[in-house]
Parts: structure tokens; C-alpha cells; sequence
């Protein structure tokens, strides 16, 4: 079981935060196939949003096939990420460390070096589109 | 789906004062539904209509489909917690469930028991002596034990602090879970619903200023920044909201439900508050002036 919690100056939208925590939770494997999600009662009385927000978060993940209802049960995860993504990518995490200290001994500070990803990130998705 | 309210023209006058004005709306069941604006824009009264406690001066109010107070039936249907969240000073907690058990048909005795000891209350405790969380628990556990199919509460949470508020608000919105309840709550603050709503009506000046569902006004509603220009001169389908001025620089609030693809603007999203805020500040709605005023 998970907990959400809500960050009121992200500017997301609250429905969207609780479907990045439990994809984040996937990732992480925090969560896995089988897990129950809280429900939608236990969500609204710790958060105290509408229900038609958690509803439409659980919505998304089922569209997703990330999670499933069973009616009168509840909502479960059907799918295990961890294994298949951040673990099973140790060699792309070394390859990243090494750019980092890099980039550190060139002299980039922490917000030149963020700029420097999300660029080159945007240029290289925009170049894949197009 | 049913309509929870219907108003046509709904009217109520005080005397001279009109405290509600021309009100035309169709909220759909289902919904937590914001009342927000300023002190004395209506709320109250619109409330006071819709539970029946008050006839309408001119036009028409359904709620749930009857007409408000016309029966018991009606009247069990639809709970009230007015405002300040009001309790006999005198009368204990268990003194005021048997109340409520006495006066309200459907009474779920075993949900006000429940619900009480859940909220660590002591059943002997006089009404007097509770905080005013607990006061405003208190009235909430007879509005939804009452177990009608909508709840209106007229401020609830304006005169508590904010972890009562909290408190209150999750106990609230559980119960609109579990029992299905449609809720319409009123506020002069919408950062006290921005969470828990999910249909707006911005009351300001006895007018209805806009309501719909939050997620849509959020859509349809675009600030743009850009060259300064005149009102007039935008998109006959952009209804502007609000507009201010400076020598070189525009900024509209406009509702419309068409993408906004000239590139002079710089197109941001609004927050809920923004939104609520534009409607509510008739004075930057400087569009009703034909010249344009330099604001520095």
C-alpha cells in the first residue's frame, strides 16, 4: 500500500500527481502486481479532495493497463516495472554518472548542468517526432 | 443524471435589497459543489431557498427535482448545516442525537454513534464546552446521520483553524463517498474548496458570475499577456473576464472555448483563485470603459 500526498505550488494538477506517485511507484518497486491501491474513501479522508479527482486518477492508470478494478474490492496493480526498468539499467546509471562528473569537472555548476540535460533531452524527443 | 438544483430566474428581495438576483443554474448530482464569493454576495441566501427555509421573492428553485420544504419527504432529503455550525449550548452530544433522532425520519443512529466515537468524543459533554472543530463535527455528524441525498453547509469552515479544517473537510468528503451524498458548500475563500470541489458558482453582487464544472473552467479560461490592444479589437468568441493596462502591455482574462493561436499573446494558465478572483473584481473589469486608462 501507498500514502499520496499532494504539493499544493507544483502547479500539477492534483489528479495527475497521484498518477505520477503511483507510476513512480511501479518504477521504484515499491509497488507491485497484486499490490491493492488505497481506496478512493481512505484517499478523499487523508487528502480531503473531491472523489471524482482520485476516480479519475484510477481511471487513467487502468486506461494505462497499470492497474485494475474489481468492483466492490477495490483497485489493484497488474503490472511489475521495477524489474524491467531502473534496475535492470545499471549500466545507463554508471554511463550517466560518468558524463556528470564530467560536466562537474568542466566546470558546469547543478543548474547549468540540469539546463544542459532538458535541453539536449527536448532537442533529441523534438528530432524523434519529427 | 437528475439536476440537484434547478434555478430559473430565481429572485429574493429583502424589502428594497435585492439579495439574490435573476440566478439561472443546473447543477448536475454527483458533485461537490463550491459557492464562493465575497461576504454578502448571496450565498446564504441562495442556501436558505434551496433548503426551503425561505420562499423565493420571483422565479423558480428545484432541488433533487421538488420544490424546496414542500414536504417531508422533501425535507428529509436535503440536509442543512448553517452557518457557524450552530448547537444548543445546553445539550449534551447524546441530547442532540436523540434531536436528531426525533425530527429527521431516515435517522442512522448507528452512523452518529460511530461517528462520534471516531472523532473521540464524549457523549455526556455539553455542546457549550466543545472547541469549535469539534462544534462544527458535531453539526456535521446530524447532517449526514440525517443520511440525505444532498448536504448543503452555509461557511462551515470559515470560523476554524486549519487543521479543524482539514479535519473537517476529510470527514466531509468521506461521507460524500460513502453514502453517496451530492454537497454543495458555501465560502468566501476558494483556496478553502480549491481541493475538494469539483463545480464552481461564483456568487458576487447577488449575481451569479459563472458556474460549471472546475476542470472546465480551468480549460476554457486563458490569461494572455502581450502588446497592449484594445478589448474590442480581440475575437468576437473570447469573452473577456478582466483586463488592465499599462502604456506598452495588455492582460486579458478571457473565457472561450476555442484555441488561442495569435502569436502576439503569451497564453498562461489560470489557478482556480485567479479565476474566482477575475469574476469577483468588477473594478479591473475595465472592458466596460471604451477608453483605456494607462495604469503604471
Amino acid at each position: 500500500m501507498i500514502e499520496f500526498h499532494l504539493d499544493e505550488r507544483s502547479g500539477v494538477s492534483p489528479y495527475l500527481q497521484l498518477v505520477r506517485q503511483v507510476r513512480q511507484a511501479l518504477r521504484l518497486g515499491v509497488l507491485r502486481a497484486g499490490d491493492q491501491l488505497p481506496t478512493v474513501k481512505e484517499v478523499v479522508g487523508r487528502l480531503a479532495i473531491n472523489p471524482n479527482t482520485v476516480l479519475k486518477a484510477y481511471r487513467e492508470l487502468e486506461h494505462e493497463g497499470l492497474v485494475a478494478a474489481r468492483p466492490g474490492v477495490g483497485t489493484f496493480v497488474t503490472v511489475t516495472l521495477a524489474d524491467s526498468s531502473l534496475a535492470a539499467h545499471a549500466p545507463l546509471r554508471q554511463d550517466l554518472r560518468r558524463w556528470l562528473a564530467k560536466a562537474r569537472r568542466a566546470g558546469l555548476d547543478d543548474e547549468s548542468i540540469e539546463a544542459l540535460f532538458l535541453t539536449t533531452f527536448r532537442t533529441t524527443a523534438g528530432e524523434d517526432i519529427a | 443524471m437528475t439536476a440537484v438544483l434547478q434555478a430559473r430566474g430565481l429572485g429574493k428581495k429583502y424589502g428594497k435589497h435585492w439579495a439574490l438576483t435573476d440566478c439561472t443554474l443546473d447543477v448536475p448530482a454527483g458533485h461537490v459543489v463550491g459557492l464562493v464569493g465575497p461576504n454578502g454576495a448571496g450565498k446564504t441566501t441562495l442556501l436558505n431557498l434551496a433548503s426551503g427555509a425561505l420562499p423565493p421573492t420571483s422565479g423558480t428553485i428545484t432541488v433533487l427535482g421538488g420544490r424546496p420544504g414542500a414536504s417531508t419527504a422533501q425535507l428529509a432529503r436535503v440536509g442543512f448545516v448553517a452557518q457557524d455550525t450552530p448547537s444548543y449550548a445546553s445539550l449534551s452530544i447524546a441530547d442532540h442525537l436523540t434531536l436528531g433522532a426525533r425530527l429527521n425520519p431516515g435517522w442512522d443512529a448507528e452512523l452518529a454513534r460511530q461517528r462520534i466515537e471516531r472523532l473521540g468524543l464524549d457523549p455526556a459533554q455539553r455542546a457549550g464546552k466543545l472547541s469549535g472543530g469539534q462544534r462544527a463535527q458535531l453539526a456535521l455528524t446530524l447532517g449526514i446521520a440525517k443520511r440525505p441525498d444532498l448536504l448543503l453547509l452555509d461557511e462551515p469552515v470559515a470560523a476554524l483553524d486549519p487543521l479543524a479544517r482539514r479535519e473537517f473537510l476529510q470527514g466531509l468528503l468521506e461521507a460524500a463517498v460513502e453514502h453517496e451524498l451530492s454537497v454543495v458548500l458555501s465560502s468566501h475563500l476558494v483556496s478553502d474548496l480549491e481541493r475538494a470541489c469539483d463545480y464552481l458558482i461564483v456568487l458576487v453582487d447577488s449575481r451569479v458570475q459563472v458556474a460549471g464544472e472546475v476542470e472546465e473552467l480551468l480549460a476554457t479560461h486563458h490569461r494572455l499577456t502581450g502588446p497592449r490592444r484594445d478589448p474590442e479589437r480581440l475575437p468576437a468568441e473570447q469573452q473577456v473576464i478582466s483586463a488592465s493596462h499599462t502604456d506598452r502591455q495588455s492582460t486579458f482574462i478571457v473565457r472561450t472555448d476555442t484555441p488561442i493561436h495569435d502569436p502576439a499573446w503569451t497564453v498562461s494558465q489560470l489557478s482556480l483563485e485567479d479565476l474566482v478572483l477575475a469574476y469577483m473584481n468588477t473594478t479591473a473589469r475595465a472592458h466596460y470603459r471604451p477608453v483605456l486608462e494607462v495604469q503604471r
